[in-house]
């Protein structure tokens, strides 16, 4: 038997393993209570992994690695960045948003402007976002398929996207906190294991310090050290990206699902001190995945394979580790991809059919079986678009797709959480403006720059989609787009500024005095809460 | 109204007040600093090439700083969640401070809070 049939038979084994625990795990879960209270009782520590598990994407395992391989350093802020969101999480908008959210990100925004144009806007970035994301998975899994199998990225695409489009719609909804928990555990597993085979190598010796002094030695300093400064474009376009990935996490729909699935403000901190953990040791082994690779598979075959490095972690695990371990890291690889997807699409059509359908066109009066079609329907439309989207993009890193999709949250949903939270004068026009002006000149501008147009340098390897000169210089939006959304929150506000008064005898916004006093303390039912704080016996202090 | 001046009851607490001040003080600072810390390798990276000096075999200086921002993350979440712990105490003091407000004047609060 060829390496490839073996590799390809416990590929599919592994894959039929996680997926048949996936869907036993929630099937128990689903009949012991119900989905929504299930959630309300998700552990610190379960809910930390769920976190890991939605967060380490194709992007981390497959992207960084690649990046790192390729280009050295600069693959490496990737990394840090996804890492030190968490504090922008932690520290601004985890608690508020436990306290003030019920399902989706949209209801925290609706916690304060009870307004049907809120919900839209929000629901209309929910959907961007999670698309981006998308395209940046099926991307992965597209490069991951090519290799396994030897078929091209483009049917690869097309049968991994209606695969996974059939086991999220045909039941998988339920089962992402399982599968994402499975799904950490076993890429944290993939990549210990591939990291010590990397250091057990002779000529590393168990020592990371030799590892950067071959790299320096064998393939150049210039891997090691920080691109050199190339003038003001490229210097700002990499600050231009480092807010995307400071800022994004704390707008990305799916993760901020995550926070109000704990019971209180306490756990949801505890779930991230758990998710910084796990993410922050899975990011500093990167460099030893993508140093590896280049090192151990050689930059020229990774490039072969796939131009922007998207299959350098699982050649790694071919070239130290034989047919079987390959399959295991492929397989752990496309657990990810399937586990990642799947939360995105929960995320997207949920937003869909809640905020969307259910509260807007039909006016909070869809029944749960109408909601669960729109939803289903949702998940098919986003999915099929996502496949026609994530085929032109077959030269570009996921970890650059995905970063893109940090640019969209960071500018269309991070200036309108933050100030929800935090600016008292903040009214109905500004939220909805601000998201609109986010996410339009985020979108724009990613059309109108090198990412597709014709650009100046030739780093990263782009191929133009339209091929006319870019008139926008930069590759990442950010820089100009998150100000932008915060102005667009500014200006909606002024614009409205009496409005927010006459909202709020209307009833259709409610005080800032009552969003701060819940967004601080959790509590939501106050004349109960207050009540039952009353003293019974003597009260403790003095 | 009722409603609103519940809210503004717990609002006007001692124990609120000394909550929302107690955060203020660690978040800004807090926040200000890792935000610096953070633009600070991009920035010094892009623009300078201050950080390519090698210490450590091939380890260069960019590498140490982009391996402490790991340590500062990790640090800092440990030192925020250890006080708002101890910050939860506040919250069910204002509970309890604006439920006592309710109990002995009722009338008083409502008039208050006009």
């Amino acid at each position: 038997m060829s390496d490839q049939a073996i590799s390809i038979i416990f590929f599919v084994l592994i894959i039929a393993l996680t997926l048949g625990i996936t869907v036993w795990a929630s099937r128990k879960n689903k009949s012991t209570s119900d989905h929504y209270v299930a959630g309300g009782e998700i552990k610190g520590w379960q809910n930390g992994l769920a976190i890991s598990g939605d967060y380490l994407s194709a992007a981390s395992f497959l992207g960084i690695a690649g990046a790192i391989s390729l280009t050295g350093f600069s693959g490496f802020y990737l990394s840090i960045g996804f890492l030190v969101a968490y504090l922008v999480v932690l520290l601004l908008v985890a608690e508020p948003l436990r306290n003030l959210g019920k399902y989706t990100f949209a209801d925290m925004l609706a916690s304060r402007f009870n307004k049907s144009s809120v919900r839209s806007a929000a629901a209309l970035s929910t959907i961007a976002i999670s698309m981006f994301y998308m395209v940046a998975q099926l991307n992965g899994a597209g490069a991951l398929i090519e290799l396994l199998l030897g078929i091209n990225y483009t049917l690869s695409v097309i049968v991994i996207g209606i695969l996974m489009t059939f086991y999220i719609v045909a039941g998988g909804m339920v089962a992402t906190t399982w599968i994402q928990i499975v799904k950490a555990v076993l890429l944290i597993a993939g990549t210990l294991t591939l990291s010590f085979l990397v250091l057990a190598q002779p000529s590393i010796g168990f020592n990371p310090i030799n590892l950067f002094n071959e790299v320096d030695s064998q393939i150049g300093s210039e891997m090691v050290v920080p691109p050199p400064p190339a003038g003001l474009v490229a210097g700002l376009d990499v600050i231009s990206l480092n807010i995307a990935l400071v800022l994004g996490t704390a707008g990305l729909p799916h993760i901020l699902i995550r926070f109000l699935t704990v019971p209180d403000a306490k756990t949801a901190r505890s779930s991230i001190v758990t998710a910084t953990w796990i993410i922050g040791l899975f990011y500093l082994l990167t460099p030893v995945l993508g140093y590896g690779a280049a090192l151990f598979v050689g930059q020229d075959a990774i490039a072969k394979q796939n131009p922007a490095g998207n299959t350098a972690a699982p050649q790694l695990a071919e070239a130290l580790g034989g047919p079987i371990f390959f399959a295991f890291i492929s397989a752990v690889a496309f657990a990810t991809i399937v586990a990642v997807v799947a939360g995105l699409v929960v995320a997207a059509s949920s937003a869909f059919a809640h905020d969307f359908y259910s509260n807007v066109i039909r006016g909070g009066e869809a029944s749960e079986q109408e909601q669960l079609r729109a939803a289903r329907f949702t998940a098919v439309g986003i999915s099929i678009l996502a496949i026609l989207l994530a085929i032109p993009a077959a030269s570009l890193n996921v970890a650059f797709l995905v970063a893109l999709a940090f640019a969209v949250a960071a500018s269309a949903n991070v200036p309108v959480i933050l100030l929800t939270i935090f600016w008292q004068r903040f009214n109905t026009t500004g939220a909805v403006t601000g998201i609109l002006v986010g996410l339009i000149s985020c979108i724009v501008l990613i059309i109108l720059s090198p990412n597709v147009m014709t650009g100046p340098n030739p780093e990263p390897p782009l191929t133009p989609i339209i091929p006319i000169e870019a008139p926008f210089p930069f590759v990442y939006p950010a820089l100009f787009s998150v100000p932008l959304g915060f102005l667009g929150c500014y200006l909606g506000t002024l614009l409205g500024g009496r409005g927010a008064e006459r909202e709020r005898e209307q009833g259709v916004q409610v005080s800032y005095d009552e969003i701060r006093v819940r967004s601080l303390t959790g509590i939501s039912n106050i004349e109960q809460e207050i009540h039952e704080a009353t003293p019974q016996e003597e009260p403790r202090t003095t | 109204m009722e409603r609103q001046d519940e809210w503004i009851r717990v609002e006007r607490t001692s124990a609120f007040k000394e909550l929302v001040q107690k955060r203020k003080a660690f978040i800004i600072p807090a926040t200000i600093f890792f935000l610096v810390f953070y633009f600070g390798l991009p920035f010094l990276t892009a623009f300078t090439t201050v950080l390519d000096a090698n210490v450590i075999g091939a380890i260069n200086l960019a590498y140490i700083y982009a391996f402490a921002q790991f340590v500062m993350t990790w640090v800092l979440m440990h030192i925020y969640v250890s006080r708002a712990n101890r910050w939860d105490d506040l919250v069910d003091r204002a509970r309890r401070e604006a439920a006592e407000g309710d109990e002995t004047s009722d009338t008083d609060g409502a008039g208050r809070s006009e």
